[in-house]
């Protein structure tokens, strides 16, 4: 129960959590030191992979905070995240507004439509929410496919949105990195709020949070909806990496992907998010080298995923390792 | 939205109901949201397709796609979901993860042409149906959706195996501890709800055609439809299939680029009154 993890953590001598806090202050200073060095070592194509790995980490982040911590698996999010690429992509191109004008409309449009989504979705649990999410992304899809006028069916929608230093791809890296710093520290201080103790109170006992008098659906509403933000912060910077926009970007596949990143990284690890998209993409990448069949790939390890370790492939190495290393200790 | 319009809207709900039927029987009875419901649908258009065009039978592709995809359908459950038996959202990301590789597959196998299914003589041309010329094939597709209504009511409540998934569907642990092997019975109703899907696309692949994404276009009606008429209740589906055809058909007519909000707006309004379907009860 997260009240009574609460109270251990009150009950930690102040500065022994002082020193506990410096030591994790350490940690993130080093990592962060090392990522923005990253663009010194690489090559270009892999600083742009990486750049590619912080996008899809938000997403995968986002999508955690809802499975991981009010135990709702949605399948809606690839298509906020696409919904913020297109928004942003034909402000730009078809509207010419400015990028930065853009990309808070893109935002605001995947926070308005999670918003929606949520409205009828949060009335669900389980396997219903899951549908429910999974047949609202394919409106959006459908969507996307058909208003060829604004959308441009088939074909996307294309446009250059990387204006004056943000060509140079170490400076967009460092930009992308920054963002996903920020939405990191954002998402992990939400899940650490009362309202994040909330929803996983949500999570764990729906019918006990209703009757200490919360308001399970508004509260589920809420962190849909300010899931659905961090989606289109994703959406937003995609549009900015790839330039380009299609019905692919919005489909189920993409949904389908940053869920099974945020199942690789383990659910409700957060931070985890990164290291599945690292994996999923990385993977995506040898595999691509050597056949087209992505898809089946994809497919595979999902059933994989599902079958061998549903915990996360990061939370199944880390138990083998332990196993191991009591192995050898014995 | 005249007679014709509204004939082609019944006609695409019985094809919706032959599909959709399928998939609320594996979701009633076994809880398991087989997503991989739209690739067998695929898989039994492409399979009839290819036997039905080779050798000239429509038939032998009738029963060529529900062999085919009920044996898909045995693998499937014995080969995979037996594995993360009892874990939902395991079971159903798992059929995800099917889905993905049939698909995936089907386009290495059948490239991404689309292809319709070769009708037989006695189907082709039309009739005069109400006053108006009406293709007979559509009408064979509406009259073949009403045999397997009737045919399911008739299953499941006047057939033992029937009362063993109306049993199971309401208390699987107490039909298994009065003797019944319950497992059995969850793999012949998986099969044949997969048949179904197999069944649906062949009938499908020779009005709607077949190509790379109609798998998932059938699987988001199948959901709406599922969604609407609850779990497990076949009045249910049946009421909700003619729903969304009429709906799609009409959205189609009235604002076609956005026909995907006509069926789904009703939707949304309806699960915000009744969370779990017209005729559904919570899980």
């Amino acid at each position: 129960m997260s009240m009574v993890g609460q109270g251990a953590l009150d009950a930690v001598p102040l500065w022994r959590r002082s020193v506990r806090d410096a030591r994790i202050a350490l940690v993130v200073a080093v990592i962060l030191a090392l990522l923005i060095a990253l663009p010194f070592g690489l090559t270009r194509y892999q600083v742009g992979l990486a750049t590619e790995i912080l996008i899809y980490g938000i997403l995968a982040m986002s999508i955690d905070i809802l499975a991981g911590f009010a135990g709702r698996t949605s399948l809606a999010h690839g298509a906020l995240f696409g919904v913020s690429a297109y928004v942003v992509l034909y402000a730009v191109s078809t509207l010419g507004f400015s990028p930065a004008l853009a990309v808070l409309l893109g935002v605001v449009a995947a926070t308005a439509t999670a918003a929606l989504f949520a409205l009828v979705a949060a009335r669900t649990a389980g396997v219903y929410f899951l549908l429910l999410t999974l047949a609202l992304g394919m409106i959006v899809w459908g969507i996307c496919l058909r208003w060829t006028d604004v959308t441009g069916g088939e074909n996307g929608l294309r446009g250059n949105l990387r204006m004056g230093s943000l060509r140079d791809y170490a400076v967009f890296y460092w930009v992308v990195l920054g963002c996903a710093a920020a939405a990191s520290f954002a998402m992990w201080r939400l899940v650490r709020s009362p309202f994040g103790l909330t929803l996983r109170g949500i999570r764990d006992s729906e019918s006990r949070m209703r009757s200490l008098g919360y308001n399970v659906y508004l509260h589920l509403v809420v962190g849909f909806t300010i899931s659905g933000l961090f989606a289109g912060i994703a959406g937003a910077l995609y549009a900015f990496f790839n330039s380009f926009v299609s019905p692919t970007t919005v489909a189920l596949t993409q949904s389908v992907q940053g869920l099974l990143m945020a199942i690789t990284g383990g659910i409700g690890t957060l931070f985890g998010a990164f290291i599945g998209s690292a994996t999923i993409l990385m993977l995506e990448n040898v595999v691509s080298s050597y056949t087209e069949r992505w898809q089946t790939v994809l497919g595979l390890t999902f059933i994989f995923v599902m079958i061998f370790a549903p915990e996360g492939i990061v939370g199944k190495l880390g138990a083998l390792l332990a196993r191991a290393g009591r192995k050898s200790t014995n | 939205m005249n007679a014709f319009q509204l004939l082609n809207g019944a006609t695409f709900g019985a094809l919706l109901f032959v599909v959709a039927s399928g998939f609320t029987l594996i979701f009633g009875l076994l809880r398991i949201v087989n997503l991989a419901h739209g690739a067998l649908y695929l898989a039994g258009g492409y399979i009839g397709f290819s036997t039905a065009a080779h050798s000239g039978s429509f038939l032998l592709g009738g029963a060529a796609a529900i062999l085919a995809v009920g044996l898909l359908g045995f693998a499937l459950d014995q080969g995979l979901l037996r594995f993360v038996r009892g874990h939902e959202l395991r079971e159903v990301l798992l059929t995800l993860g099917v889905a993905f590789v049939l698909n995936d597959l089907a386009l290495v196998i059948w490239g991404g042409d689309s292809f319709t299914v070769p009708i037989p003589d006695a189907l082709r041309g039309g009739v005069r149906v109400f006053g108006l010329f009406y293709p007979k094939y559509r009408l064979f597709v509406l009259a073949t959706g009403v045999i397997i209504f009737v045919a399911l009511l008739l299953l499941l409540h006047r057939t033992r195996l029937g009362a063993l998934i109306r049993a199971g569907v309401d208390d699987p642990e107490m039909v298994e501890a009065s003797g019944i092997n319950i497992r059995r019975v969850f793999l012949a109703t998986f099969v044949l709800g997969a048949a179904l899907a197999g069944f649906g696309g062949l009938m499908g692949g020779a009005f709607l055609s077949l190509y790379p994404s109609a798998d998932a276009e059938i699987l988001v009606f199948s959901l709406a439809v599922v969604i609407i008429g609850g779990r497990g209740s076949i009045v249910g589906v049946a009421i909700a299939s003619l729903l969304v055809g009429l709906l799609n058909t009409l959205g189609q007519v009235m604002f076609p680029e956005l026909a995907y909000f006509v069926i789904f707006g009703p939707m949304v309004c309806l699960l915000a009154f009744r969370p779990y379907g017209l005729l559904g009860r919570p899980a």
